[in-house]
């Protein structure tokens, strides 16, 4: 579905990704996973079109994405910190969500539902706490019934409740056949979610498998856990080569 | 010894009687004694050169309509030219059209149509050379070199004729009324176009021109010189290529004329050169790129005149002084003064000035404080002609702030001390 | 487009600085015309506020705005909207509202008070200057990613356009004052739009005066057809190229 290419990325000075090639196929969660300022979230926005990449190229079902744009009704996008114009109103993001696209296909709005955001149409972004904001995030993300869903932290700021509708939502799609991308801090969450694991250090892909695979290499029985070793294996074996 | 005034002699008294008694006479004889002969083409008389020739002194010649050439016309009897129908003279680009010998001729009625163009001669559709007491009037001179040209002839009237030069190069254009040494002449009514001056004046006194229109001539509209004791009023000078020049002459009085749209690097609406003792009243002065250009100007007074949408109002040589600028309108000009000098011998007093911003306590309609009508950007303007591209910039704007705070351009004397609150009703 | 259009202006009609800037070029218009009866008169301050008011409120006023649209704009990128779309949406979304704000505050007592060419000259003279400091203002605003940096731009164009320039044009008349210099400066007055705004309302306001230094080659050439086309094209240019150059940026900027 989503084929990322030697995909190189600067800001500036900093190299945000070095050399990053991939494949996420449909079907299949990817835990997106790795230290803050890894190149996480600058790979996503890669994808979606918001970062534009030094070099490398990005194929969406078969499509590159340079200088494209439509193929971004096949992603939802649910952004670490959801920012929206100060001044509207739920209900009326919403609508403009809604309106923006030419030919919107069938709605998806049980999140709105499960959250009960119908109830707060009425109130302006700016009003909103953090949490509520996420929520608003996630029913956007799903809202379009999108084949791709990238998540970035979904479940942070939310309260316990809101989580696990969330991670039920979240299930149910993975269930569905859809591509999952989720980055998140909390391992317990990506656990219950994710199929496959990609570890992301200093914008180079220093792992990338399935969760299995790395709890079997490992000989944890949870992703934390097992992560923890893996990377203290990868800093050890880095010190040898730094030290040869 | 018997003194007796001779006047009071019965025998000289008899003789002064009769005098009288046969002047009389002829006087009341007269009109029936004066001819009137016909022109007509196809006619018994066909040709005004014939009719000249049977007419006497006193007769009158009725023209009518058609178009005659004939070469030059000299008229060398006193006689009245009368055109019915406004009959056709054309002079075929050779001739001067009449030329006038005698005093006491009237023409009337015509047009006059192409005469000759010379350098060598001033050739007109009417020329004269001390032709006293010559009448032209109702005439359409049309595509003439010179209109009418007049040399040491006086006591003319020129009175509701229309010149119309063709379009000519400048030195293929004369003037449309042109007087040299002439007096007591009366111009009035006349529409003069095209021309190099429109009317031009040299040595003639004594003279009234009124409510003529003068416009689009080449140079100036009203061009005089060495002509004294004059008096203009009622006239209209529009569009001329350097407007109207007033030059070496002492009292001299303008009422009541407009000056408008005389625009051009050189032209202006008066231009004023050793002028003394006369005095511009109640004139209005539009859209000139100078209204008035002063040099070598001297006890002349400027009254309840209207400056309006000028480039600059009032040009003031240093070389100027002992005028007075009394209860004029100053409204909508660029600058509204200009001097190239800070020496002030010049009364500025009593004016309206739309660029006042003072206040009036007192209620008395005087403004409290002076004000300065000399702007500092003028001066630059003065000095670098190419700056006024930078007019109304917001530099501009800063340089003239900084100017009124500390003034170190603007000459420090020169102001109206009585500025009027509101402008005066000159209409 | 249309539809990013519609709540751009949404957005901005609620911050209620439009409606302000209406009202405060509204008022001070008509206070004008009331307090003087020569409509010449009023023309000059009004020209003042056009060619100085109206620039530096389009220009920091657009700037500011950018930057706080920039969750939308951020927003409509992760959906399936062009960039294009997006950008071109915000540039003509401000530059309605500011035209509709010089129109109703000004264009409305302009016309109502009859003030003929002059006023009309204005008018336009407003608009384009207002579309000319928006392109600016974008310009700017995609050049840096900080808003205070950018707001700094956008200042530091107004002030070269409104000041600097013109002091580097009176250092070149007096340098050259010897020489011809009509066509020479055509050429620099047409390379800053608030000087050709401003030589624009000279020719209305100062005819007079102009004639005497150009003689009628101004007059001649901005009276003509010709030089109504050549003094738009110029203003369309200083309209197009900045937002043109500022698309480019923005098509390749990371948000």
């Amino acid at each position: 579905m989503i084929s990322v290419k030697e995909l190189k990325k600067r800001f500036g000075k900093l190299e945000a990704l070095k050399e990053v090639s991939a494949e996420f196929t449909s079907g299949k969660s990817y835990a997106l996973i790795g230290p803050n300022g890894s190149g996480k979230t600058t790979l996503i926005k890669s994808v979606l079109g918001m970062v534009i990449p030094t070099s490398g190229e990005i194929w969406v079902d078969g499509e590159n994405v340079r200088n494209h744009w439509s193929y971004r009704e096949k992603i939802g996008y649910m952004p670490q910190i959801g920012r929206y114009p100060d001044n509207m109103r739920i209900g009326q993001l919403l609508d403009m969500m809604k309106n923006i696209r030419k030919n919107p296909p069938i709605l998806d709005e049980e999140l709105i539902e499960a959250f009960k955001l119908e109830q707060m149409l009425d109130k302006r972004m700016h009003t909103l706490s953090g949490g509520t904001r996420q929520k608003v995030s996630a029913a956007l993300a799903f809202l379009f019934n999108p084949p791709v869903l990238f998540l970035d932290e979904p479940t942070a700021g939310l309260d316990p409740v809101s989580v696990e509708i969330l991670k039920d939502k979240i299930l149910k799609e993975k269930e569905a056949g859809k591509l999952l991308i989720i980055t998140s801090h909390i391992m317990s969450d990506l656990d219950d979610l994710a199929t496959e694991v990609l570890y992301l250090q200093e914008g180079l892909i220093r792992y990338n498998d399935t969760i299995a695979e790395l709890k079997d290499i490992t000989g944890e029985q949870r992703l934390g856990k097992a992560m923890a070793k893996m990377i203290r294996s990868l800093e050890k074996s880095r010190q040898v080569a730094i030290g040869n | 010894m018997n003194i007796r005034s001779p006047l009071l002699s019965p025998h000289k008294m008899k003789d002064y009687i009769r005098y009288i008694f046969q002047s009389i006479f002829i006087l009341l004889l007269f009109p029936v004694a004066a001819n009137k002969i016909v022109v007509q083409q196809g006619g018994k008389v066909s040709s005004i050169k014939a009719a000249l020739e049977q007419a006497n002194p006193g007769d009158t010649i009725l023209v009518k309509a058609g178009t005659y050439r004939e070469g030059n016309i000299l008229i060398a009897k006193s006689v009245t030219l009368l055109g019915e129908g406004k009959p056709v003279v054309d002079g075929d680009y050779k001739v001067e059209v009449f030329t006038v010998e005698a005093e006491r001729v009237t023409i009337e009625g015509f047009q006059i149509a192409n005469s000759g163009v010379s350098s060598m001669k001033d050739l007109a559709g009417i020329g004269s050379m001390n032709g006293h007491y010559l009448i032209v009037r109702k005439n359409d001179f049309v595509g003439t070199f010179f209109g009418v040209h007049l040399s040491g002839t006086n006591h003319v009237v020129i009175e509701q004729n229309t010149f119309k030069a063709l379009l000519r190069s400048d030195h293929e254009t004369g003037n449309g009324i042109h007087l040299w040494q002439c007096a007591n002449a009366t111009i009035t009514n006349n529409t003069i176009r095209g021309h190099r001056d429109g009317i031009y004046f040299e040595f003639v006194t004594n003279s009234i021109i009124s409510g003529n229109t003068s416009e689009s001539n080449h140079r100036y509209g009203l061009h005089f010189m060495f002509s004294h004791d004059d008096e203009y009023r009622n006239n209209i000078f529009r569009d001329n290529g350097a407007g109207v020049a007033v030059m070496y002459t002492k009292n001299v009085t303008m009422i009541n004329n407009i000056f408008d749209r005389n625009w051009g690097p050189t032209a202006y609406g008066l231009l004023l050169k050793d002028i003394r003792d006369s005095r511009v009243e109640g004139n209005r002065f539009e859209q000139n790129t100078i209204a008035i250009y002063m040099e070598g100007t001297s006890r002349t007074e400027f009254k309840r005149n209207i400056f309006i949408r000028n480039g600059w109002a009032i040009k003031l040589q240093a070389s100027c002084d002992d005028n007075t600028f009394t209860e004029n309108n100053f409204k909508s000009n660029t600058f509204d003064l200009a001097t190239n000098g800070t020496m002030v011998l010049n009364t500025i007093s009593r004016n309206y000035w739309d660029k006042y911003q003072g206040y009036d306590l007192n209620k008395d309609g005087i403004g409290d404080i002076p004000f300065r009508p000399v702007n500092m950007y003028a001066m630059v303007v003065e000095r670098i002609p190419t700056a006024v591209l930078l007019w109304r910039s917001f530099l501009v704007f800063l340089m003239d702030r900084a100017e009124k705070v500390f003034p170190a351009v603007t000459p420090e004397n020169l102001k109206d001390d009585y500025p009027s609150m509101k402008p005066y009703d000159l209409s | 487009m249309t539809r990013v259009i519609k709540y751009v202006f949404y957005d901005i009609l609620r911050t209620r600085f439009i409606l302000l800037y209406t009202a405060f070029l509204l008022l001070s218009t008509l206070a004008m015309f009331q307090l003087d009866t020569d409509t010449g008169k009023v023309i000059l301050s009004l020209m003042n506020i056009v060619l100085m008011v109206v620039p530096l409120v389009s220009i920091v006023f657009s700037t500011i705005h950018f930057y706080n649209s920039y969750e939308f704009i951020e927003l409509m990128l992760s959906q399936p909207v062009n960039r294009r779309v997006v950008f071109l949406g915000e540039y003509f979304a401000v530059a309605i509202s500011l035209c509709f704000s010089f129109t109703i505050g000004v264009g409305v007592p302009v016309v109502f008070y009859d003030t003929g060419a002059s006023g009309f000259t204005l008018l336009y003279t407003g608009l384009m200057l207002t579309l000319v400091f928006v392109s600016m203002a974008f310009l700017s605003s995609v050049l840096t990613r900080d808003k205070a940096k950018a707001i700094g731009v956008a200042l530091l164009f107004w002030f070269y356009f409104s000041l600097i320039y013109d002091g580097l044009l009176m250092w070149i008349i007096y340098s050259f004052m010897d020489y011809p210099l009509e066509k020479v400066t055509l050429a620099l007055v047409s390379l800053n739009p608030v000087d050709l705004a401003r030589i624009l309302m000279l020719l209305q306001l100062d005819i007079s005066a102009l004639m005497g230094y150009t003689g009628a080659f101004y007059k001649d050439f901005f009276g003509s057809s010709l030089g109504l086309i050549f003094s738009s094209v110029i203003l369309m240019l200083w309209i197009v190229l900045p937002v043109w150059g500022a698309l480019r940026i923005f098509k390749r900027k990371d948000l």
